[in-house]
């Protein structure tokens, strides 16, 4: 259910970004339709055409250049934001506990054992990153280790790994790109319009208009304005729409590999009662963990805004529903598919 | 008409080999999810040995219950060295549980201990018991979970047509019938090194 309704939210980010590209593409092709009559445009130049669709095409470039750069460097940098080392031996106690539990969990879920780091932070949060499930991140605070018991760091464990498992650092990281790229986009308009470019723009249309099919392409070009001017606020909150979705697909997940919902339940209200933020870990990755790193009273809300600008859904309705899927369990022995 | 046909047949081909590709990925899947129940028997039998010998000087007198842990960890080692998914899995359930079992009760025994507990060996030797016997538990369910998916694919319709070219075979799943190794986790969670 959550897989499929994320699926959908990213087809439509893909066609916002498609019309915001492509169509206004399109606009110009239908704008600048040489006339019948060679004098439409005064002047001995001849008149531009767009038939190429340059605008698309380079907005692609542009997003796949940035998600390519951002995925080779962001686990990187998210690591080292963080100021996380790396744990390769255990020595102390609770330090060898999570390699194990780690361990258990990749065993668990059926994938490669990720690099594991610790975050000098005394908040409880966690987070993963990395390219794919070959070149895997999880990273854990000190507070976690001493503020969890051992099933509900596993919980915690198998959240993360699920994150791996679901593609969600790749889906993010391209949805950033993606947002980036349209906020690049809706700014050089801006300008654009600023200096006058308006004018340009509806002194073509309307010279077309005369033509026949006119009224279209302004109407067009009006909505592709509009869409164009919008995209930053549209494409974030699609973005953190996206990212909500994964975050209770990932609580299924966890569910999925530890066939212990209620542990994760308990771990998020430890991990919500000791709401201080986590300060080492940056806004940029917020998505990527348990819970949300700023402390934003947001993400506690219930009700239209927060279901508009939480990256992660309210901490009452996750717990709620591992709940619920915990009493299931219980009842049936066998596991819901989705929370 | 003819060119349907075509395309209806060239479909069912491309249809054929894409399923007979997907059971020859379910297959590889479920032998790779036996070689990790494999591994991480390995590891528990490896791992019985070094707790015998950390509690054997403290508790000389449970002599019992350490010779029940060395013999079922032994007949598991002979029975696990011939098991495979399409034969032996339920005997090899067996020798595990009863190890389960035995493991279990010297646990007990090393609680009523306090100061053998106090030992940092021991309280590494529990705490490696404890992730020995998720991992046992969890490559289980992996291959459980992968097992049912390869014997369910290859029994439903269309699959089944290409089941017997891809040498698809019904894979035993290890199920547990002895109350005493469902209660084997339960136990373990007392061994928590938690502060």
């Amino acid at each position: 259910m959550n897989r499929r309704r994320s699926a959908v939210l990213v087809g439509i980010f893909l066609l916002f970004f498609a019309w915001i590209g492509f169509g206004g593409d399109y606009i110009f092709y239908l704008s600048t339709m040489p006339a019948a009559a060679p004098a439409a445009s005064s002047g001995s130049r001849t008149p531009y055409h767009h038939t190429f669709p340059w605008f698309g095409v380079g907005a692609t470039l542009l997003a796949v250049g940035m998600a390519w750069y951002s995925w080779r460097n962001g686990p990187k940098q998210v690591l080292w934001a963080s100021g996380a080392w790396e744990l390769v031996q255990a020595t102390k106690p609770e330090e060898q506990q999570l390699v194990n539990v780690v361990e258990e969990m990749a065993i668990a879920s059926g994938l490669p054992r990720p690099k594991l780091w610790i975050v000098p932070d005394n908040d409880p949060n966690a987070f993963s990153t990395g390219t794919d499930e070959r070149h895997a991140h999880i990273a854990v605070t000190e507070g976690l280790l001493t503020t969890l018991s051992r099933d509900e760091l596993q919980a915690v464990v198998a959240h993360e790994l699920a994150h791996v498992k679901n593609y969600d650092v790749k889906l993010m990281t391209l949805l950033a790109a993606l947002v980036g790229v349209l906020a690049l986009i809706s700014d050089g308009t801006w300008r654009f319009l600023g200096r006058g470019g308006g004018r340009v723009l509806r002194g073509r249309s309307s010279g077309g208009g005369r033509k026949g099919g006119g009224g279209l392409v302004v109407i067009l070009l009006v909505l592709w304005l509009i869409s164009v001017l919008l995209a930053p606020i549209v494409s974030r909150l699609l973005a953190l729409a996206v990212s909500r979705k994964r975050e209770f697909l990932a609580d299924a997940s966890s569910a999925q590999f530890t066939r212990n919902p209620a542990a994760l339940a308990a771990a998020l209200r430890k991990i919500e009662d000791a709401s201080a933020p986590t300060t080492a870990i940056q806004r940029g990755s917020a998505h990527l963990c348990i819970a949300d790193p700023l402390g934003r009273r947001i993400n506690a809300k219930q009700g239209f805004v927060a279901d508009m600008f939480g990256t992660h859904p309210p901490m009452a309705v996750r717990i709620a529903r591992l709940k619920a899927m915990a009493y299931q369990y219980d009842k049936t022995g066998v596991l819901p598919e989705t929370v | 008409m003819s060119w349907i046909l075509l395309i209806a047949i060239v479909a069912a081909v491309v249809w054929g080999i894409s399923a007979y590709n997907g059971l020859i990925q379910l297959k590889g899947d479920t032998l790779n999810a036996w070689k990790q129940i494999d591994v991480q028997l390995k590891r528990r039998h490896d791992l019985i040995p070094n707790l015998i010998n950390a509690v054997k000087g403290a508790m000389d007198f449970e002599r019992e219950t350490l010779e029940a842990v060395i013999q079922a960890r032994n007949q598991a080692v002979k029975i696990q060295a011939e098991a495979l998914p399409t034969g032996g899995v339920k005997k090899l359930a067996a020798a595990e549980a009863r190890l389960g079992a035995a493991l279990s009760r010297l646990n007990v025994v090393v609680e009523q201990y306090p100061q053998l507990k106090a030992t940092a060996n021991i309280g590494q030797l529990q705490e490696e018991l404890t992730s020995t016997e998720n991992r046992v538990a969890f490559a289980r369910q992996l291959y459980n979970d992968t097992a049912t998916s390869y014997n369910v694919r290859q029994q439903q319709f269309p699959w089944t047509l290409i089941a017997g070219m891809a040498k698809a075979e019904i894979v035993e799943l290890w199920e547990i019938t002895d109350e005493q190794e469902r209660a084997v986790p339960k136990v373990d969670l007392s061994s928590k090194p938690k502060a």
